[in-house]
């Protein structure tokens, strides 16, 4: 069902009515895609959008996520304002696309409808589909609620279109969690949302430029390549503080504010969780409810996850006794998801440091309760106390 | 001297038509394609077919090979009519040391 309301605000929305209505409001040149559950709504209800005329996008459906995503780099390459949502195996099916993107300097938008991979097949939420992406150099912010999903949708275009960064954004929401979820949130205008994403004006010459004829996607050898992959990681370096600049820019329009992460009762904090999206709003009620017991507990959660900002991280966590970072995704590495070994490795620049665990939770949709993230705060107090980490990896909500 | 990262167009792209022309194949020839100028019969097979532009014509005449783009593959010998057969690949060292 298309949205249609007056009044702006508490209206009552999916995850992904949230981000199709965003997409509406952006009006993109081209949108190609091939849907995959839980991200299917997104195009569904963007594809009424399309029908109704409520939109001049050319909406190209192709017959899978690798051609959605080389339709999506074509028209990009062309010029274009290009968007597309996809999910787990769909997004494993774009991989070697991804690549291309990135390294084609392509400012495409996707919404990562966050769901496990196979196998075993599971359709529910974790974070391994947009993990796996994470050197594919698009750059990733996750979305706790619906409002942070709409409002990092809008915010994603600017990002990706800024002459400093150029590169895709991937704005991940967790499957079921928040995709098919009814929130209330605030819609902005759309006249406000237009003037703020702005024409898309590509400042290097385009495909369809013929005045500026320029070959893409040409073989780069040993004696050109590196030159270009190292104005991406330029490009990806620049792009923290670009994503600052328009969190600022986007709170005078909406009156949202937002940076790299959130800092939840951290201030005063012995013990802290770091973890992303939906599960942070559980685990701060936890936080809430340790504090009522007299522990100082605190949490972060990174908005931003690519570019990774680790020493803003580090800054945030060097004073705190006892950190532990929870991953909805496992690396298989024997040694901790992936948010965990970044967090560590980057907290090595402090010279004071904390003690820190990491716990994978709620692999393939699997419950995570505030009971989960009270027992970590119980463990972190005890490591707190003692100086002591007994595991530094393990499983939680797991059956053992 | 080649432009470094900060200089050199982003995303891959180039600028300038016909680049390729810059960068010498000729390197990676192991057999080299000889032309018997009395057999030829102009009929350009070889300059169609040829997939590195390197068969020079000049006035309609078959004139010889672009030896630094050259790659040595024989397709302009395969295609070489059966009647005239004017072109020969021979071992790039032999044909060096003839000379």
């Amino acid at each position: 069902m298309a949205v249609e309301t007056k009044h702006k605000c508490n209206v009552g929305l999916t995850g992904n009515s949230a981000v199709a209505y965003a997409m509406k409001q952006i009006n993109p040149d081209v949108v190609a895609a091939y849907p995959i559950t839980p991200s299917t709504t997104v195009m569904e209800e963007f594809s009424s959008y399309v029908a109704d005329g409520a939109v001049d996008t050319e909406l190209v459906t192709v017959e899978s996520e690798h051609s959605a995503m080389s339709a999506c780099i074509g028209a990009a390459a062309a010029g274009a304002r290009v968007m597309t949502a996809t999910s787990s195996q769909g997004l494993a099916l774009m991989w070697e696309m991804l690549y291309i993107a990135a390294g084609m300097r392509l400012p495409i938008v996707m919404a990562c409808v966050n769901r496990a991979l196979s196998a075993p097949l599971n359709i529910h939420c974790d974070h391994s589909d947009s993990m796996g992406a994470r050197d594919s150099g698009w750059i990733q912010l996750y979305s706790e609620t619906v409002q942070e999903a709409y409002d990092n949708i809008i915010q994603a275009v600017r990002i990706a279109e800024h002459e400093d960064v150029l590169l895709p954004v991937m704005v991940c929401l967790d499957g079921f969690i928040t995709s098919h979820s009814i929130e209330n949130l605030c819609l902005i205008d759309n006249d406000k949302v237009k003037g703020f994403v702005g024409e898309y004006k590509p400042n290097q010459p385009s495909l369809l430029d013929v005045e500026h004829p320029a070959t893409y996607g040409a073989v780069a050898l040993p004696d050109s390549y590196i030159e270009a992959r190292r104005q991406q990681s330029e490009a990806m370096k620049l792009a923290k503080d670009v994503i600052t600049d328009v969190g600022k820019a986007f709170e005078k329009v909406s009156g949202r504010s937002y940076g790299l992460m959130e800092k939840y009762r951290m201030d005063d904090a012995e013990v802290a969780m770091v973890i992303l999206s939906s599960a942070a709003g559980t685990s701060k009620v936890a936080v809430d409810e340790m504090r009522k017991r007299g522990a100082k507990a605190g949490l972060i959660k990174p908005r931003v996850f690519r570019p990774f900002p680790y020493l803003e991280i580090g800054e945030a966590l060097k004073n705190i006794k006892a950190v532990a970072v929870l991953d909805r995704a496992d690396s298989y590495s024997s040694f901790g998801g992936p948010l965990f070994t970044e967090i560590r490795s980057g907290l090595y620049e402090f010279d004071k440091r904390p003690k820190i665990i990491g716990r994978v939770f709620g692999l393939g949709g699997r419950d995570y309760g505030v009971h989960d993230a009270l027992a970590v705060f119980e463990e972190l107090l005890r490591i707190k106390d003692t100086g002591k980490v007994d595991k530094l990896f393990d499983y939680i909500t797991v059956r053992e | 001297m080649k432009k470094g990262w900060k200089e050199t167009p982003i995303r891959g792209i180039i600028l300038e038509a016909g680049s390729a022309h810059g960068y010498s194949t000729g390197g990676w020839r192991k057999l080299q394609p000889t032309l018997d100028r009395a057999k030829c019969i102009d009929c350009m097979f070889c300059w169609v077919y040829c997939p590195d532009s390197a068969v020079i014509v000049e006035n309609g005449k078959m004139v010889g090979f672009d030896l630094e783009h050259c790659k040595g593959c024989g397709i302009c010998a395969m295609e070489c009519p059966d009647k005239v057969k004017a072109i020969t690949m021979v071992l790039e060292e032999e044909e060096k040391e003839a000379k």
